[in-house]
């Protein structure tokens, strides 16, 4: 017994119709491929720049971002375009995370060895939680994934598997060193490694969601009977993209533990999985591009907030989510988007 | 046996507060279709106020009935203020809210009260052995409440014309609007009694967890497994889905697990449910009209 008909979501649909093929219309001009090239150039060299403008703390929080919008792509990949609630995604983190601790600390694997296992376990994580939680309604996600990102932290600390995850003391790994011939940093080195995966991965998301798979996600989303009626298995693609979003969570979470060097349970509880949550929400739902304005948000701003109270990135979060969804349900993204909507119409209508 | 027979008894004991969450969970659910993530963060917060009018010198049961009744009043303007414009909202957009009231209420607990573990007054604590020392005081009296408000529920809903009309609202709301109930204002009710109900909850638990802004987590995913277990939409089965859980926790916490797995064994029975009986023990299976 379905409540009401499913709405189509309102704060979703400037994001489908950007995905259709007409969004180009925003941008009326084709730009030429010369402009392209330096736009595209343009964008490396402020992505690039900051390794050697800023101080190694400054860095540091620009790598955590670039893992944490990789995470919340993830989030979004499942909860934006598939419109499945997870508030879980904490886990996936912490999965890829441990998943790279262990393999660095106790086998001594290079780091960028660790990323394919990192990949499968949180894959195989995301699917098993998917498999059940999927067959349901979407309510269901929510509360499993809700109870998973709380029984995390325990089990990372139990007995049985302390030996491998150091119990609450968590593992100390250290940031690979650059390759020899480089005259930079070891944290230059990972900035520079994080946005290089980062980038890859935000280009296999935007492939994924523009084609075949993509659609398929978002009509699961808009209408499931329409899509039930042509032939879509929707618990196959629901699950499917849950595991393929844990997949991206999780290398997020490798990109994060290399960055701090240390992992611990008391990192990744439910807390973690709601900050994600609200970068999403912030960075705007279903946009690939709200994604990085999302990890930039979750590690600057409780950052700023932390120095009034203790209790101040939480009340602003909360406040700040149940505003956004009042009056900007579409985050940044949304914001940006209707911007470059009303340039166009100025520019189009004289 | 005879440590059986208590860890049961706690069992029954903490099951009562799981039963009552998860009731008031089931309230929202049925008239809504949304569970509120912010059950247990709101219901942290009234007990904190509890815990401030006893501190201030109020009688205990005056404490434990003028929370309720303030929960009452905050869980009817939430619904008003809050819930209301978001009536046709994506269900994203209705969880995002859930969550954002959910760190409201946790971060502002923080801020008023401070993140320092405080002990919590019970009433029901004697120095003499209950039964041959095999249930605590405040078990019994924990108990005895939480029946004492499940009773009494199940007598609105069952007894009263009000209960008859929020019964109404839920289940169909566009016939009983046509028959003059305002729907609007049942929901509201509906969130309000929801809200006095997790206060008790929270003030019953609040002498055994202690005080802490994040106490009610825990109780609020036992509660989650309570409603599965015994069908999200069927009231009584919540309830006794919520003993179930209850008594399930504490025999797995001594012979099975450790208490270091608690947490982990509500994921276990979310999961199991899902797998086995979606529609819980006593729900009915969900159908779909296309």
């Amino acid at each position: 017994m379905r409540g009401r008909p499913p709405v189509s979501a309102a704060q979703d649909r400037p994001a489908v119709a950007a995905a259709e093929p007409q969004a180009p219309a925003v941008v009326p001009r084709r730009r030429s491929r010369g402009i392209s090239l330096a736009l595209f150039l343009l964008g490396a060299a402020v992505l690039v720049a900051p390794a050697f403008l800023l101080s190694s703390f400054r860095l540091f929080q620009l790598t955590l971002a670039a893992g944490y919008a990789v995470a919340i792509l993830g989030l979004n990949l499942v909860t934006g375009y598939n419109g499945q609630i997870s508030l879980g995604h904490g886990a996936f983190y912490a999965v890829g995370a441990y998943a790279t601790a262990i393999l660095m600390a106790h086998f001594d694997w290079p780091f960028w060895a660790t990323l394919p296992v990192a990949a499968v376990v949180s894959g195989t994580l995301g699917y098993a939680i998917g498999f059940p939680a999927l067959r349901l309604g979407g309510l269901y996600l929510a509360l499993t994934t809700f109870s998973l990102a709380l029984a995390v932290p325990q089990l990372l600390k139990h007995k049985a598997v302390e030996e491998w995850t150091g119990g609450v003391q968590g593992l100390f790994i250290v940031k690979p060193d650059p390759p020899s011939f480089l005259p930079i940093e070891a944290d230059q080195w990972l900035y520079l490694t994080t946005l290089a995966i980062a980038a890859l991965l935000f280009l296999l998301a935007r492939n994924l969601v523009r084609g075949r798979i993509g659609r398929a996600m978002m009509a699961v989303r808009d209408h499931p009977v329409a899509a039930e009626a042509v032939g879509m298995d929707l618990a196959a693609v629901k699950t499917r993209t849950f595991a393929a979003s844990a997949v991206l969570t999780g290398l997020a979470g490798s990109l994060g533990a290399v960055a701090v060097e240390f992992v611990a349970p008391d990192s990744f509880t439910l807390m973690l999985s709601i900050t994600l949550f609200v970068g999403m929400v912030v960075g705007g739902v279903a946009s690939i591009g709200g994604a990085v304005f999302g990890g930039l948000f979750i590690v600057f701003v409780p950052n700023l907030a932390e120095s009034i109270s203790k209790a101040a990135p939480g009340a602003i979060y909360g406040v700040l989510l149940i505003l956004l969804l009042f009056v900007l349900p579409g985050g940044a993204a949304g914001l940006w988007r209707r911007a470059l909507e009303r340039r166009w119409r100025r520019d189009g209508g004289g | 046996m005879e440590g059986f027979a208590h860890q049961l008894v706690a069992g029954i004991a903490t099951g009562g507060i799981y039963a009552s969450v998860a009731l008031a969970l089931v309230m929202i659910y049925q008239a809504t279709h949304h569970v509120n993530f912010a059950q247990g963060e709101m219901a942290t917060f009234s007990t904190y106020l509890a815990w401030a009018a006893v501190q201030a010198g109020a009688p205990w049961w005056v404490a434990l009935l003028g929370t309720a009744l303030a929960s009452f009043a905050i869980g009817v303007a939430i619904e008003r203020v809050l819930m209301r414009p978001m009536r046709d909202a994506p269900v994203l957009a209705v969880v995002g809210v859930f969550i954002g009231l959910m760190l409201f209420f946790n971060s502002i607990t923080g801020w008023i009260f401070g993140y320092t573990v405080k002990p919590f007054p019970s009433p029901f604590e004697t120095s003499a052995p209950l039964l041959g020392g095999l249930v605590s005081g405040h078990e019994l009296g924990s108990t005895a409440v939480t029946l004492a408000v499940l009773a009494l529920v199940w007598a609105f809903f069952r007894h009263t014309s009000l209960g008859l009309a929020m019964r109404a609202a839920a289940f169909n709301p566009v016939s009983a609007r046509l028959v003059g109930i305002r729907v609007g204002w049942m929901l509201a009710l509906g969130w309000g009694l929801a809200a006095a109900i997790g206060a008790v909850a929270g003030v019953m638990v609040a002498p055994v967890v202690f005080l802490e802004p994040n106490m009610m987590l825990g109780v609020l995913l036992y509660a989650f497994a309570g409603a599965l277990l015994g069908g999200i939409d069927n009231p009584a089965g919540a309830v006794a889905g919520g003993f179930l859980v209850g008594v399930i926790e504490n025999l797995a916490g001594v012979y099975l697990v450790g208490t270091e797995l608690k947490l982990t064994l509500a994921l276990v029975i979310i999961v199991g449910v899902l797998l086995l009986r979606p529609s819980g023990l006593f729900g009915r299976p969900v159908v779909s009209r296309v």
